[in-house]
């Protein structure tokens, strides 16, 4: 019979042990120097004969034990195979895990980048985006939570994300929801987790002290030290905003810690000629006091000054890399570091996550405007071309699976020869959106750089595994 | 590399002849499947052989436990705090801790990693 390996990826640790990442499972198998050499033997375009193989082996009783081994376990599978059907949609409604609410559309800063007010906004208008209302009022902030309690299911626990424009400059409508939604969870016994993602101008004493004590999970969008941060975080006036947001910063993370609070964590956006990733890395944790960093490209349609480019790409990735042996290291020595994005990746490694769709927007995520329209994430709402219903009035079930259809890593026909597809399948919506003109295209500007840092992702979960297995119990589900 | 720390010595973890590893979990999940479906693991086969099994050292059926499927010992009942922690949350197995589902359901939200605070798991007065 003509067999073939299935599409994968090979990487190694630092033993002696070698590593297949099997992409049309997620699977990760370690295997020995003459299994390893039975899944490259096999991995050509056509295929090879087994028995005229097995013939060629000098011990063929152990090839042939491997051989089937590595078929039963999907790496190498007969040449035309039928492929599974389709991996359909789960079953819908889904049940609602996650809120997103844009409680105002205004910001306090003007930066440079921003795709809500810069050139690659979604929807037109002058002024403030769109023409929705600037601020949610404190109705459609108790409507929404009705929305999510009713359609999350039998879920024991739902989260509330708190978005903006600068989400603190509509403080009232957080503690309305917030207190509402305490009142309607007890009463339905069911736990809310609520977080926020804030550009830190506004942390009075007042707002940290409710944020801690509502055990808010609190992102900060910061990119570095003074430099960093004031090149486009700025207000209106063109005045960098460092000078004020630090001492801010560091009440918030004196409160977090005393009150135990989640982990506090910095999402930077990296824009062409930034500082150097480990630097900011080392100034946010260990100047600032952050728990962890999470490091995103600026999105951006081509031709932007701020776009990375290709270059850039590959000296982030140099970056990423170098920050990885931090990480690594102190994998090793068992303990937990800040590096975000890396630790992302390893989670969905160990467990073998397998997306069918690239985020759960639209599944178990959606995001909810200043008027109460549901769009599929935060950075939809209150685009008409994607808007999933309203929270009063309920949500588009069929726009909502039809949307979901469209979008299936099975529709992208670039993505069925990528190792990565497990991981990436097809990139962020908005991405894509912003780049196409079509939400449910394949990010292929991405690819180089996303396959790029799952391979890292890959060469570090060898080389922890290969010295401190135990590391990853932390990331195992039940 | 950057970090100056020392890195300490490799796990010394005893060897046993694998040519395959299940590495991540999905990996076991599969290994799993793929024995039950051999009929080798009789203990918890039955006729047609189930397709799911409790995740837990008992589907692993290795001759002793020093090291789990993966050439560690994360996937085991030991050390004493896995153990504490697996039965709780992932094994069906009976074990003297609180019980999970009805009456300590945070029981061990304070702890995030169980190899590192599993002291932080607090007591349970009944
Ligand atoms: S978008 Fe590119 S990197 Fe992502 S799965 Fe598709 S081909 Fe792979
Ligand atoms: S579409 Fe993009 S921005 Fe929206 S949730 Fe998904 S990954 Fe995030």
């Amino acid at each position: 019979m003509q067999l073939r390996t299935v599409l994968h990826r090979r990487f190694r640790g630092d033993g002696e042990t070698d590593f297949v990442y099997v992409a049309t499972s997620a699977a990760i198998l370690g295997v020995d120097a003459p299994t390893g050499a039975i899944v490259d033997a096999f991995a050509t375009a056509s295929g090879r004969d087994d028995e005229q193989w097995l013939a060629e082996q000098p011990d063929a009783a152990q090839a042939a034990s491997s051989l089937h081994d590595l078929i039963d376990l999907g790496v190498i599978r007969p040449v035309g195979e039928a492929q599974a059907p389709r991996a359909q949609l789960p079953p819908m409604p889904f049940p609602l895990a996650t809120l997103v609410l844009n409680v105002t559309n205004k910001c306090n800063l003007s930066c440079t980048y921003c795709y809500e007010y810069g050139e690659d906004r979604l929807t037109a208008g002058t002024g403030s985006k769109g023409a929705g209302k600037a601020r949610m009022e404190d109705d459609t902030a108790r409507q929404s939570i009705d929305f999510l309690l009713r359609n999350c299911g039998d879920r024991p626990q739902v989260s509330i994300t708190f978005f903006g424009g600068e989400t603190l400059l509509n403080f009232p409508a957080i503690r309305t929801a917030v207190e509402y939604a305490e009142q309607r969870a007890t009463a339905l016994r069911k736990r809310v987790h609520y977080s926020l993602t804030t550009n830190a101008t506004l942390l009075t004493d007042e707002v940290i002290d409710f944020l801690t004590q509502h055990r808010f999970g609190i992102t900060v969008s910061i990119d570095g030290d003074q430099k960093e941060q004031d090149r486009h975080r700025t207000f209106q006036k063109g005045v960098g905003s460092f000078a004020t947001i630090a001492p801010r910063i560091q009440l918030l993370v004196a409160k977090n810690k005393e009150r135990k609070g989640r982990s506090l964590g910095a999402r930077v956006t990296l824009t062409a000629g930034a500082a150097p990733v480990p630097d900011t890395y080392r100034f946010l944790t260990q100047e600032l006091g952050f728990d962890e960093v999470g490091f995103a490209p600026v999105t951006a349609g081509l031709g932007r000054t701020y776009a990375l480019g290709e270059l850039g790409y590959e000296r982030l990735l140099r970056e990423f890399g170098e920050l990885a042996e931090d990480y690594i290291a102190a994998a090793i020595r068992g303990e937990s570091h800040g590096f975000a994005n890396l630790g992302d990746l390893l989670r969905e490694l160990h467990q073998g996550v397998n997306k069918a769709h690239p985020c759960g927007a639209g599944l178990g995520l959606l995001g909810v405007s200043t008027e109460g329209d549901i769009g599929l994430c935060h950075r939809f709402v209150e685009s008409k071309d994607h808007e999933l219903g309203n929270v009063a009035t309920g949500l588009d079930e069929a726009a909502r699976t039809s949307f979901l259809q469209r979008a299936h890593v099975d529709t992208k026909t670039d993505c069925t020869k990528c190792f990565a597809r497990p991981l990436c399948a097809g990139g962020c919506y908005h991405e894509a959106h912003v780049r196409y003109g079509d939400a449910t295209k394949a990010n292929l500007h991405y690819c180089e750089w996303i396959r790029g840092f799952v391979d890292l992702g890959l060469r570090s979960y060898g080389r922890i595994l290969s010295r401190n297995p135990r590391f990853f119990a932390r990331f195992e589900t039940s | 590399m950057t970090n100056t720390d020392p890195v300490p010595p490799p796990v010394n973890v005893p060897r046993p002849r694998a040519r395959i590893l299940a590495c991540n979990q999905k990996a076991r999940q599969l290994a799993a499947l793929v024995l039950a479906q051999r009929g080798d693991t009789r203990a918890l086969t039955q006729d047609p052989p189930p397709t799911q099994y409790p995740y837990g050292c008992t589907t692993i059926f290795a001759p002793g436990w020093e090291v789990d499927s993966s050439n560690g010992t994360h996937g085991l009942c030991q050390p004493i705090e896995r153990d504490l922690y697996d039965c709780y949350h992932t094994c069906y197995w009976p074990a003297q801790v609180p019980d999970g589902v009805t009456n300590a359901p945070s029981w061990t939200s304070s702890c995030g990693a169980p190899m590192q605070d599993w002291k932080s798991i607090d007591l349970v007065f009944p």
